[in-house]
């Protein structure tokens, strides 16, 4: 049997290096496999077409409705995207592996955060062509970017500390959606708003109290995520 | 190296620990036996600062938990019956993953060593997902010993493994205590216990409810040794019972 004579030189694990070693982990894991952002995409592609043959729309109404549409179907898609991302680590144990790291567990937290955000807005990449084509609009509005951008950050940092909770128990799959959706709610509102307000033209002072409210979401979620994440994953 | 001094958890209104005292000094190899439900697992989470304790003092490598837990985690190897490992990724990926997360520098060189220690040089490119059971225990050790921890702490290292994969584990174990790590390690396997240990505390019920080290067995072995220690901590809670009714 071979013998350990290499004495590693042991240095601290900077937060960057950390976030980025769980980010590096996630985005390697999901390029051999493919489960998560298949699985995002195709659920996420059923729902537009779903709704696309289900309301058939005169183009006025559509203009009106489809930023509604939109959003659930991000938000249905991210859930699916956040409960699996943590599945994952559950398996295998490899939570436990996470958090014997001798680094800050926000690095973890913020690590998982990046990697979801990658995750889901790969799969936006994707459905905002396809919804424009279907449903006849053009989304590729820099403002209305902008308001995806910021909406799936807050669905995203609530997401994945809610999903760290929820993938401790068994019925983890029920109840992320359950626990989620009513903290988001001013989230999907607040996008669903100014995105249907950019569609329609509206002017920015209609716009802006929107994006306002999603940006002071995002901060404070993210503020408060980082100081309670610690607490969360230890029993 | 370890030091527990009236520790107690509670998981609502269960207690698993009730003013829980040990203690590990450096070198040592403590088989950590007891019952199912005892309280095993819970102690070794605590000690790898996984869960908290509700009370006590708990002070490993000189730091206290949970204040000081990411030093603690630091000096910490940890290997339990589930891998911990990605399916998805190789054992390569794996091991360069917890790499980045310890910060182990000169890793191409460690990395070699640790992986032959467990002699898996040769599959070090394949996804762990098509490794057996066993297979994956070894690569486990190698992801618990790729940091050069002072401490390992082993929860049934053995459960699930093959004849050949636990002769292997035992052959690393074995080398790893002669290093003069601290060796914490839980298992039902009571020969394999008796043959790395060099001191044996049993838990029971919350507690250690009695303690010897290799020279201190008696003549019928550790099985002898693991009965008795039971069958008084049954007999003193009878004799308790019986005084609290009168």
């Amino acid at each position: 049997m071979a013998e350990l004579t290499n004495k590693p030189a042991k240095a601290q694990t900077s937060t960057w290096k950390a976030i980025w070693a769980v980010v590096w982990k996630d985005l390697a894991a999901e390029w051999r496999s493919r489960e998560l952002f298949t699985a995002m995409v195709i659920f996420a592609a059923l729902v537009i077409l779903i709704f696309n043959f289900a309301l058939d729309l005169n183009p006025k109404i559509q203009r009106d409705v489809t930023a509604g549409i939109l959003w659930v179907t991000f938000t249905f898609a991210g859930t699916l995207g956040l409960n699996r991302s943590m599945a994952v680590e559950k398996d295998r144990g490899c939570l436990d592996g996470l958090l014997l790291a001798p680094v800050d567990r926000s690095a973890i937290y913020f690590g998982k955060v990046i990697a979801n955000l990658i995750f889901m807005f790969a799969v936006e990449i994707v459905m905002i062509p396809l919804y424009s084509i279907l449903y006849n609009v053009n989304l590729f509005q820099p403002g209305l970017l902008l308001v995806i951008f910021l909406g799936s950050v807050g669905y995203i940092v609530v997401g994945t500390l809610l999903s760290t909770m929820t993938v401790q128990t068994r019925t983890r799959d029920v109840l992320l959606p359950i626990l989620l959706f009513p903290i988001v709610l001013p989230v999907i509102i607040s996008a669903v708003r100014a995105s249907t307000y950019f569609l329609q033209g509206q002017p920015m002072d209609l716009i802006m109290p929107n994006i306002n409210m999603l940006i002071a979401y995002d901060v404070i979620f993210t503020a408060l995520a980082y100081m309670v994440f610690d607490y969360i994953v230890e029993e | 190296m370890i030091e527990v001094r009236n520790l107690v958890k509670r998981f609502g209104l269960k207690t698993i620990l009730k003013g829980l005292e040990f203690d590990a000094q450096p070198g040592e190899f403590i088989g950590l036996l007891g019952p199912n439900g005892a309280g095993k697992t819970t102690f070794l989470r605590i000690l790898s600062s996984l869960s908290r304790p509700n009370m006590g003092l708990v002070k490993v490598a000189g730091y206290r938990l949970p204040q000081q837990a990411a030093q603690v985690r630091r000096k910490l190897g940890v290997l339990s019956h589930q891998p911990l490992l990605y399916g998805d990724l190789t054992a390569d990926e794996n091991l360069r993953y917890y790499g980045k997360m310890y910060s182990v520098e000169n890793f191409a060189a460690r990395e070699a060593e640790v992986l032959a220690l467990v002699d898996l040089s040769k599959r070090k490119d394949d996804l762990v997902r098509t490794f057996s059971r066993g297979m994956q225990q070894r690569l486990s050790i190698a992801r618990a010993v790729l940091h050069d921890p002072d401490i390992l702490l082993l929860d049934e290292p053995y459960t699930g493994l093959d004849q050949d994969a636990s002769e292997m584990l035992d052959g690393v174990l074995k080398q790893i205590a002669a290093q003069g790590r601290t060796v914490v390690m839980t298992s039902h396997d009571l020969a394999r216990s008796a043959e790395l240990g060099t001191r044996f505390d049993v838990l029971s019920r919350g507690k250690i409810i009695s303690s010897a080290s290799r020279d201190e067995i008696p003549q019928d072995g550790l099985l002898g040794f693991y009965r008795k220690a039971l069958l008084i901590a049954a007999a003193e809670k009878n004799n308790a019972k019986e005084a609290a009714n009168g």
